[in-house]
Formats: C-alpha cells, structure tokens, sequence
C-alpha cells in the first residue's frame, strides 16, 4: 500500500513537472517569445525603461525585450559579444558605459531627428549616441551632525583629514564611478588615483546609493555622494531614509557638481535597425521625456524642452563642470578604484 | 542563499545501504550494451562539471604570473580572505554548538514539547538566508559587519548541522554510555568522551556544508555590505562584466572550496562507528533536565524566534505596508516554475546514470564519476555562471542567453542532490527483481520501464523535488545566465530588497518559503524515519 502512495506521489510530482515544463513557454512577458520584439540592453532604472517600452509598444506595435544589468556590465558584455550581440539599443545610468561601446565602434549613428530633440551639453558630439536623461552629483548631510558653514566646498576637500572617516560612498556601483570619471578627466591620473587612495583609507562603504542615504540619515556617518534622486525619492515618499538629512551642491564647476548624463544608442548590428532608431526617437521625444519628468523615479529631463519635476534644482542652476562625455574613461576608473582597493 | 539539501538527511542511513551492496556478489556484473549506453551519459556529464575549472586554469595560463600577481598579492584580497575565513569559522563554529546542543536536547532528554520543536527546528531550511538578512536589515538600525553577517548565517545554516546529528543521536548504540556511566564516568564525561567523538563524521559533515554555502553566499552579505569573495566577484562583474580581476577572485574562492573539502576528508579520519551484528539498539535513557528545562526552552524559543519569527513578523509588516502586486509577481512565479521543472527534470534524468553505475556497478571508475559531481557542485555559483557565460559568448554562441544554458548550470551545481536522492532509491531495489524479469524472458526496455523505473519511482520524485526547491531560490547563476526578458522569484525580490523597497520585495519573499515549505517537511519525514535502522 505504502508503494502505491509513493507511486502515486511520484506519478503527480513527475507530471506536474512536464506539465509546466512544456505549458510554461507563456510564463516569460509575452514580449520575450515575439522573434521580431527589439532587444534592448538596459542599465537606466527598470521602471523607467518599463514605461517607455510599453508606450512604445502600444504606439507602434513592437514588442521590447529588456535585458537588465549595470552600466559597465551590459557594456562589457556588448563588446565581448561583438558582431554577434542580440543587443539593439542600449540604455545607461551614466556616459562611460556609453563610452566603451563607442570606442569599440559598435555604435550605427543615431537619426539627425533623434539628435536635434536634445541640447548639445546632453549629448555628443560625435552623433553615436545621445542623452536621455540626467542626474546630479550631490553631497547628502546629516543636519544635526554637520552645520552648513562646515560642509565641504568641493569633492577633493572629502579626501582632507577632517573628513576622515565621517563620509560614506557606493564605489561598487556605476553611478560613482562615472563621478570618479568625471574627476579623472578634469583633475587627471594623479591627482584621482590619489584622492581614491585617500578615500580608501577614510570612507565608509556602502553597497549602494539608497543605503548612503539610510546610513546618513541614521547618523552612522556624517554625510555621503549620492545622485540627487535617491533624496528626492524618498522626501516624496515616506521620507524614513533622509528626514533627518539635506543636499548641498557643490557648484562652481567643482567635479563634485558634475552633472551625469544618462545615454542612449543604436548597436551597428542591430536586427531591427529602424525600429531601433525609432524607439530612441519616442525616448527623447516630448511623450517620452514627460513619462521621465512625471515617474517617480526624478530624474532630469533633457529633450525636446520637457521641463524636471519642480521639485528639482533646475540643472542650469547647478553650475557644472564641463566634460565630454563621450571621452569619459570608464575602464580606467575602473582600474584605479580596483588598484586604491575600492573595488 | 540558503539552498535546502538533502545531502544531511540521507548521509545517515549511508552504513545500511553499503551493508547490503557488500552482501550481493553479483553487483558487479555488467551487462555491455546497456552500460556503454549508461556510460555514454554518465561521462560527458561529469566532463561538462569540469568546464568551471577548466575555464579558471584557462585564463590564468592567457593571464600569466606578471598579469596575476598584481591582481591577487594586494591588500585588498588580504581583507577580502580575512573577511572570507572569518565568517567561514565564525559560522561553521556557531552552527556547531547550536546544532550539536539542540539536537541532544532534542533526541536525549526530557525537554516538553521535544517533537514540535524538532519539527520547528528543520523549517529555517525554508527561509533562504537573503531573505533571512532582508528581514534583520529592514528591522535593526545599523545592522552590519561580522556580527551581523554571523548571525544571519548561522540561523540560516544550523538545520545543516542540527538534521545530521541529530540523525546520527538517533542511529547510535547507547550500551557504549551505559558502559562508560557504569565505570563512574559522569554525564557531561560521557557526553563529552564517547557521545561526541561517535558525532564527529556527522558534525563534520554539516559544518562542510555550512562553510561551502558561506564561501558561496551572495545576496545575504551583499545586503549587509559586508565584503567576501563572492561578493566582490559580483562587483567585478558588474563593473568589468567577465574581467580578470574576477576570474582570478573565482581562481581563489575555488582554491578555498578544495581547502574546505579535503580538510573535512582529512578530519573525518577512517575510524568506524557503526554497530556490527545482529540485535535492535536499546533505546537511550533520557536525561532528566529538571530546572534546566527552563533555561534550555528559552534558549530553544529564542533560536526559533530570531531565525522563523523575525523573517515572518518582517515579511508581513513590509506586505502590510502597501506592495501594490501587479502581474509581477505572476510573471516571476511562473518562470522560476518553470525554470525549476526544466532544471529539476534535467538534473533527475542526468543523474540517474552515474547513480546507477555507482550502486549497481561500484568500481574505481563509477566511484569517480560521483565524486566528481560532489567537485563541481561545491563551487560557488558564482564561478560556474562566470565560466559558463564566457565560454558560451566564444565557442557555444547558439546556446547564449538560452534557457538551456541556465538549465546545464543548475544541473552542474545540483547534480548532487539528485545523486544522492537516487542512490538510496537505487539501492533500496533488489537487483534480483530485474534478474528475474530478465530470466523470464522480458526484453530490455519492457524490464527498464515495468520493473525498475516503478522500482526507483519514489527516489526519482524526491531527487526532482530537491533539486527544484535548490532552484526556487538560486540567485547568482540566475541573474548571470538567465534569458533576455526572464526573471524569477529570486532576481526580483532581489532587485527590489537591494534598492531598499522592502514592501516590492516581501511578496516575492513569501512566495519563495511558501514554494520551500512542504519540501522542508518531507526532508523532517526523511530524516525520521532514520531510527535505529
């Protein structure tokens, strides 16, 4: 009798298996089993490009696949696949990442249509590839533990002996990285590799953005470089991660002021070329940018004169350096950051 | 991730079993048409296991010992090994003197309430331990560090430990105490000089697993920001994709799993403490607890409370809070089904050849076969995803990004659980039953499929069943290997809790220990039946 039960259990295990097995095929979203549905390599925030994939979707009839992943990773990953990437648009969080599929030429050019919908200082000079959206770099302090006449008056102050071990960062992630690419390129190898070294030796680590902010807030350091947003975001929700914090910009062209601009391009190899370039035309376009500046996610707009939340600093408040973005070296910051022993 | 196994459980009645393969002397005979065919399975499998290793020693030798050195003799892969081996012992260490003490308290005294507590004391098996580590951090301020890391792990891992030992209190033959109190030894002697040493093979054998899951922990530390190995190849990858720095950290993190494996080999020595000969074991005297019930009750509540009840009282609060599901949740569900029964199916199917070679036709070379499996499957699933997805991206591009591709990776890292499912359901079977199917005429295939398939049925069942729980909660392979468009109950719940939207990732959360929950059971039914066998 004990056999026939076990059977039995065997039987209905073994079956339920198969069953799923084979019936699953329409558990995926229904975009990833469509052959002709275009695949898009994505860093920028999930629910962001999830809008934008499904108004576009619902505009034009084709389906989006997303790949999602970090900067660096999706654009490493692009490049090892080489002629053979089943990428065909690729979207970041910052510029370097941009910057390696550019250098390995696997960028086709983007429309002039799509180009003239965003200002020159969102974008490239080279046409391979353009910005999206934006995001600021912004010191976050902890109110009652820094007054404001102490707060740093630019990045490389962080490295000083007086902020030993009060400051905290998410170096592990692309977002601080692309800070740290825009400080090697205004300030150089040397005084970077440097300034990492000194970081290092008195920084708190983190594992992201959010939980500077949390560890911030909590009072477990004094203050930390994050991305505008993560504030924002919480300050309109529930507030539990920052009420106790503020933001302070560094201003005057200070590479801690330097404004991230988020990219978008179409791979050479793409299979699906005008729906491609397409796609990056409804991103930049007035509906694409407002489901932008509407999202909850805040980051900045910048085509087609979409204005950010009111919210925001407005960006030409902000008083960036300038860099080129498209010569950002993402690899080599990596390099430095792995050698400091930040990564 | 706390990844249920069913190694602990069935390790135990291991003695039975070798003792009736020893009393057949017919096992060995081969019947060539069959095996060669059971070969040609068994044998690209176990060779498709070493492409891990094969993919490190490749790129250290493109690398050389100039592009090597630089990368792994720094300060930074000092900490990280500190770091790494710390928690290892810590943990290993804590999971121990839990396991240990609550399994005596269990099996050997009058505590109340003994078998609710023994039940209560396998379910932490159904919280994975990022999920475990999601609950602690959403609920203490400033939880971090080796502490923090420690503790989490431990209240994921000790079932690990507790479920072999308290197997093996069950198995032992308790005239050896009787002995030793009967020449004045007194009890915490007794307990101490002839208990212990005859749970070392079981201790041990825990505490391996627990410092191989350590080594290949992933999303509970990364949640806490505290830094190991696996969590710094992920970084890596993240940042440079398959980048030397994380080969050569993967190179490292599987030196550390060889380390783990032959020092278990070497400790667990060759003494036997098996009982030989004929008779039932007299079932143990309790211990009388008296007042120290109460303080080992307390104990015992607190252990369960801080590994069941903080992740359940989190999970709610979160849910509570206001997730708004949509069809996420669905989606995800479905695909880890998906996935999970593909996997599970695969892994069954390739296990069962080297199992049967291994029961049925025990030899240097069958005995090889399995134990490379074990090789494989105790690396971090890190490293096998990292291995798989470069060399699919140069020499296998047709599979890249394919379902079979994760399905060959959760084959490689859980063949084990399958094997070992199958070889007790093997040998279980008389081989005499297909002898005499064989003697009264039945072709091949009709004896395979009416006599020994129905024979071994259970053994596939709970072989499937293990691997599909392992698979319900993988992360690291996942998110490398996983289809353009695909993600599971793990990678979403890990999305959300990384980017701290605790109340997202409590659904995705739940789903998980619903889905791990009766497989928990069956593994508690498993390991009780394992009484005086």
């Amino acid at each position: 009798l004990q056999r026939i039960r076990l059977l039995a259990v065997a039987g209905s295990v073994l079956t339920l298996m198969i069953v799923t097995a084979c019936g699953g095929g329409g558990g995926n979203a229904p975009a990833a089993d469509d052959p002709n549905a275009l695949v898009v390599y994505n860093a920028q925030h999930e629910a962001v490009t999830k809008t934008w994939a499904d108004m576009f979707a619902k505009q034009t009839g084709i389906n989006v696949v997303i790949r999602n992943g970090k900067d660096f990773e999706l654009a490493n990953q692009i490049k090892q696949e080489g002629d053979k990437s089943p990428a065909e648009v690729f979207l970041t969080e910052n510029s370097p990442a941009m910057a390696v599929v550019e250098d390995a030429g696997m960028f086709a050019d983007v429309d002039p249509a799509t180009l003239d919908q965003v200002p020159r200082d969102y974008s490239t000079s080279s046409g391979k590839w353009v910005g999206i959206a934006a995001r600021a770099t912004v010191f976050v302090y902890n109110t009652s533990k820094v007054s404001e006449a102490d707060l740093p008056k630019s990045l490389l102050d962080l490295a000083d002996p007086e902020w030993h071990g009060r400051w905290g960062a998410a170096p592990g992630g692309a977002d601080f990285q692309a800070i740290v690419s825009a400080l090697l390129q205004l300030e150089g190898e040397q005084v970077t590799g440097e300034w990492l070294e000194d970081m290092k030796a008195g920084y708190k680590n983190y594992s992201g953005n959010n939980t500077v902010l949390q560890g911030v807030n909590a009072g477990e350091v004094d203050g930390g470089i994050i991305y505008h947003y993560y504030w924002y975001r919480d300050q309109a929700n529930t507030k539990e991660n920052s009420a106790n914090t503020k933001l302070h910009y560094f201003r005057g062209e200070d590479p801690g002021a330097f404004i991230s601009v988020s990219g978008g391009g179409v791979l050479r190899t793409a299979k699906h070329h005008d729906q491609a370039q397409e796609f990056l035309k409804f991103i930049t376009s007035k509906a694409g940018q407002e489901s932008l500046a509407d999202s909850t996610d805040l980051e900045y707009p910048v085509g087609s004169g979409v204005a950010a939340a009111p919210a925001l600093e407005p960006l030409k408040d902000l008083d960036a350096p300038s860099v080129n973005p498209s010569e950002l070296n993402g690899p080599q910051v990596v390099e430095l950051m792995t050698q400091a022993g930040l990564i | 991730m706390a990844q249920l196994t069913a190694e602990p459980s069935v390790r135990a009645p291991a003695p039975a079993v070798s003792l009736r393969e020893q009393s057949s002397p017919r096992l060995v005979r081969s019947n060539g048409s069959s095996d060669r065919l059971l070969y040609a399975i068994a044998v690209p499998v176990v060779l498709l296991g070493l492409i891990p290793i094969g993919f490190i020693v490749h790129e250290s030798l493109i690398l050389g010992w100039a592009g090597i050195e630089p990368i792994l003799f720094r300060q930074r892969v000092a900490d990280l090994l500190s770091n790494t081996v710390s928690l290892a012992v810590v943990c290993m260490l804590g999971c121990v003197v839990l396991g240990v003490a609550a399994a005596w308290l269990i099996e050997r005294t009058d505590l109340p309430g003994r078998r609710v507590f023994g039940a209560l004391l396998v379910a932490p098996l159904a919280v994975p331990a990022f999920v475990n580590s999601y609950a602690w951090a959403s609920l203490v301020p400033r939880f971090e560090g080796l502490a923090a890391a420690s503790l989490v792990t431990v209240l994921s891992y000790f079932p690990f430990v507790y479920l072999p030992v308290a197997a093996a209190l069950r198995g032992l033959d308790t005239s050896l105490e009787e002995n030793a109190q009967a020449l004045d030894r007194g009890r915490i002697a007794v307990f101490m000089g002839v208990v212990l040493p005859q749970l070392r093979v079981a201790t041990l054998g825990g505490a391996l697993l627990v410092g191989l899951h350590i080594l290949a922990e992933f999303g509970a530390l990364q949640m806490i920001g505290y830094e190991t190995f696996t969590t710094v190849i992920l970084v890596q990858y993240q940042s440079t994709f398959n980048g030397p720095a994380a080969t050569m950290l993967a190179g490292l993190l599987v030196l550390c799993c060889l380390f783990f494996l032959c020092a278990e080999l070497a400790a667990r020595g060759r003494a036997r403490y098996a009982r030989v000969g004929s008779g039932v074991a007299r079932t143990p005297r309790l211990a009388q607890l008296g007042v120290g019930r109460w303080p080992a009750l307390l104990a015992l509540s607190t252990l369960l409370v801080f590994a069941l009840g903080v992740p359940a009282f989190a999970i709610t609060r979160w849910w509570l809070h206001g997730a708004d599901l949509g069809s996420d949740l669905m989606i995800a569900l479905l695909s880890t089904l998906r996935l999970g029964a593909l996997g599970a199916l695969a892994t069954t199917a390739a296990a069962l050849p080297i199992a049967w070679l291994a029961v049925r036709r025990r030899g240097r070379f069958s005995t090889l076969l399995e134990r490379s499996a074990h090789l494989t499957s105790s690396l971090p699933g890190v490293v096998v995803a990292l291995a798989l997805v470069t060399v699919a991206i140069r020499w296998a591009h047709p599979v890249y990004q394919t379902t079979t591709l994760v399905v060959v990776s959760y084959l490689m890292l859980f063949l084990p659980r399958a094997l070992v499912n199958l070889r007790a359901g093997i040998a279980q079977t008389a081989p005499e039953l297909d002898d005499a199917a064989r003697a009264l005429g039945a072709s091949e295939m009709r004896r395979v499929i009416q006599v020994t398939l129905p024979l071994i049925a259970p053994g596939l069942a709970s072989a499937a069943a293990f691997v599909f729980l392992a698979i319900s909660t993988e992360l690291t392979a996942t998110l490398l290997l996983a289809p353009n468009g695909t993600e599971t109950l793990a990678t979403q719940f890990w999305k959300y809790s990384d980017s701290l939207d605790y109340a997202a990732a409590a659904p995705f959360a739940a789903t998980m220990i619903a889905l791990a929950a009766p497989l928990t059971y069956v593994l508690l039914q498993q390991s009780r039946k394992v009484r005086h066998q």
